[in-house]
């Protein structure tokens, strides 16, 4: 039992950084149809961008997470929208995914160039320690994680349902027509989306090197890990992309304890597959109309 | 009694010019495409063994990313596994040669319909709900089959792949020659494309062609969107698997990295920065994907780089593909349009 909490717990740090990442996917998703198979580069990115800026300006983890925070938001949240999202928008979003797949070559390739093939250390925000608690041991940086993680989630949701500005994104994520119909700036709320999820990237990138190391192949696995949850927990619904982080996080560290080590990342493989044959709208998804 | 009016003739004069100019237009496409094969042909006498084993590979990939173009080009829908099934072709054709089950032209036929059969597996479930969920279990499927690949050592070999393929022969001929193997892949690569062409040119390829470019009136009429587009996808991947046969005589090596989602990516880049839904694309983007680099030697390590930019650049200037500019083209200096504003 006290195993099954560790790992209950380990998981559950995991899956909150898969959350925060596959929210942001998820939200870009949603309101502008962009389905961003860089969204894993733009992590692994952001963790050598904060690596660069604690050596330049010689400051400690949490201080130069902060000054990279403007810096991601403006390459990976503005740029990005401005110069690749925005003129491929109208001709559908099947060339905008080819894009996005060159722009994560780029940024992958690009890293390997700038800091080299081999992974680099990255501190943690907190020195980690083992803690005891009732003949369950956890570390330390996991709860630190879960904590972060969760006062962002809430915040976030807190934004998305309790402000105007909140509120006129989720509208535009949920149906942009009628929004605009009500006089949201639609155009507007998007470029809002893509500015937060730089954020949720860079924080992210901040939960998640630490444990993986910061390398330039990285993304690869996130950005696959993002995309699964959202769509395991209903890419229609933010919510759905936070809980379905989650799930995946829980079901990797279990799986791989119980089952098999070796078939760890198969097991959110298959039950992505499951979701996708037998409820398509994802666990906690609206059921889509047909349109004709 | 019915007057030609000016309009009438002026319009019918353009046709005429319109007409003309198709005619010349294809012309040029027919001389192209001969001057090419010529080119493929004469290649060996000019070319060093390098340049003829990226040639051999430019075909054998071109073979694939025609399966792929099928699929997504033909029938609309996106499939990111096409490595994955060159792995299955791949793994399967030399498995059974190794154990010694089959020579290699059967092992390659089985290869062939065997990545038909899982594509018309994994397809089935995933074409019954609409929008890109063939994308996403393709995707996963070609994940879980790298796993499968990595894990099962006493199979595959593990992550270190096998070594020591040998290159078939073919009516007493040993394969074993670079030149040989070469002209060997321009014969699959020649046969495939007939096919590829009979296909999309029979009443067959015209339903996929329907079925792309509008799916509910294409189903009004009495077609059935699922049969065909799993027809496309299966045939797509079993193309896959013949090139995945191909690829790992001419290598002599396999490994699990060789398939994994990234190729799958950059066919999917070939196919569109080619021009989907052309003949031409697969080939166009297959050159610009693995013999370019190899011409442009001194920039091998910015590869990547420069061919995920060009693909930017492409997709943004011209969503539909290189073939796209060769249209663009044509507008411009062969149909009456020009003319008028000229």
């Amino acid at each position: 039992m006290a195993i099954f909490v560790q790992l209950l717990v380990a998981g559950i740090a995991t899956g909150a950084v898969y959350a925060l990442v596959a929210s942001g996917f998820a939200l870009l998703w949603q309101t502008s149809g962009t389905i961003n198979f860089a969204q894993g580069e733009f992590v692994m990115v952001s963790g050598f961008i904060i690596l660069a800026v604690m050596s330049f300006f010689a400051i400690g983890v949490v201080l130069a997470f902060v000054i990279t925070i403007p810096i991601v938001v403006f390459i990976f949240g503005f740029l990005f929208k401005r110069v690749l999202v925005q003129p491929l928008i109208k001709h559908g979003d099947f060339p905008l995914v080819i894009a996005t797949i060159g722009l994560a070559i780029l940024v992958k390739e690009g890293t390997k160039i700038i800091w080299g093939g081999n992974a680099l250390s990255f501190p943690e925000v907190i020195d980690d320690r083992i803690l005891r608690f009732a003949g369950v041991r956890m570390s330390l940086a996991d709860l630190v994680t879960i904590g972060i993680a969760a006062v962002i989630i809430i915040a976030f949701q807190w934004f998305l349902n309790y402000t105007f500005l909140g509120r006129s994104m989720e509208a535009t994520a949920q149906n942009p027509d009628v929004a605009r119909i009500l006089g949201i700036n639609v155009d507007r709320m998007i470029l809002y989306t893509f500015l937060i999820n730089a954020t949720l990237v860079t924080v992210g990138a901040l939960l998640i090197t630490p444990s993986y190391f910061a390398k330039f192949s990285n993304g690869e696995a996130l950005g696959l890990l993002a995309f699964m949850a959202a769509i395991i927990g209903g890419f229609n619904q933010v919510r759905g992309a936070l809980i379905g982080g989650f799930l995946i996080g829980i079901l990797e560290n279990l799986g791989a304890f119980y089952i098999s080590s070796e078939y760890r990342t198969a097991f959110p493989l298959v039950l992505f597959i499951l979701v996708i044959l037998f409820k398509p709208e994802g666990l906690f998804g609206r059921r889509e109309e047909r349109t004709i | 009694m019915i007057r030609e009016t000016k309009l009438d003739q002026e319009i019918q004069a353009t046709r005429i010019v319109e007409d003309a100019n198709e005619k010349i237009w294809q012309r040029i496409k027919f001389g192209a495409i001969v001057l090419m094969v010529a080119a493929l042909i004469i290649a060996p006498q000019f070319a060093g063994n390098y340049l003829i084993y990226v040639l051999s590979l430019w075909a054998i990939i071109t073979i694939s990313a025609q399966g792929l173009n099928l699929t997504m080009g033909f029938a609309g829908k996106v499939s990111l596994a096409q490595g994955a099934f060159m792995g299955i072709g791949a793994y399967t054709s030399v498995l059974l040669v190794k154990n010694g089950w089959a020579n290699y032209w059967i092992a390659m036929l089985i290869a062939a319909v065997f990545c038909m059969m899982i594509g018309a597996l994994i397809g089935f479930p995933a074409l019954r709900v609409k929008g890109h969920y063939l994308a996403f279990v393709t995707l996963a499927f070609n994940e879980l089959v790298i796993l499968v690949l990595r894990n099962e050592e006493q199979w595959t070999g593990g992550p270190l792949g096998i070594l020591n393929i040998e290159r078939p022969s073919m009516f007493g001929y040993s394969l074993f020659q670079p030149v040989r193997f070469y002209y060997f892949c321009l014969l699959m690569l020649g046969i495939v494309t007939l096919a590829v062409w009979y296909m999309i040119h029979s009443p067959w390829g015209r339903a996929f062609k329907a079925l792309r470019d509008n799916p509910n009136r294409a189903e009004s009429v009495g077609l059935s969107t699922t049969t065909y587009t799993l027809l496309a996808f299966a045939i797509g991947s079993g193309l896959a698997g013949i090139a995945g046969a191909m690829l790992a005589p001419l290598v002599e090596f396999i490994d699990p990295s060789s398939f994994d989602l990234n190729k799958s990516l950059e066919f999917l880049l070939m196919v569109m920065v080619g021009g989907r839904g052309t003949m031409a694309g697969p080939f166009i983007g297959a050159f610009f994907a693995k013999v370019l680099p190899e011409l442009l030697r001194f920039a091998n390590e910015y590869y990547l780089i420069v061919f995920a930019v060009f693909v930017m650049v492409v997709i943004l200037f011209f969503p539909t593909g290189i073939v796209g500019i060769g249209s663009y083209l044509k507008d411009r200096f062969f149909s009456g349009k020009e003319k008028e504003s000229g």
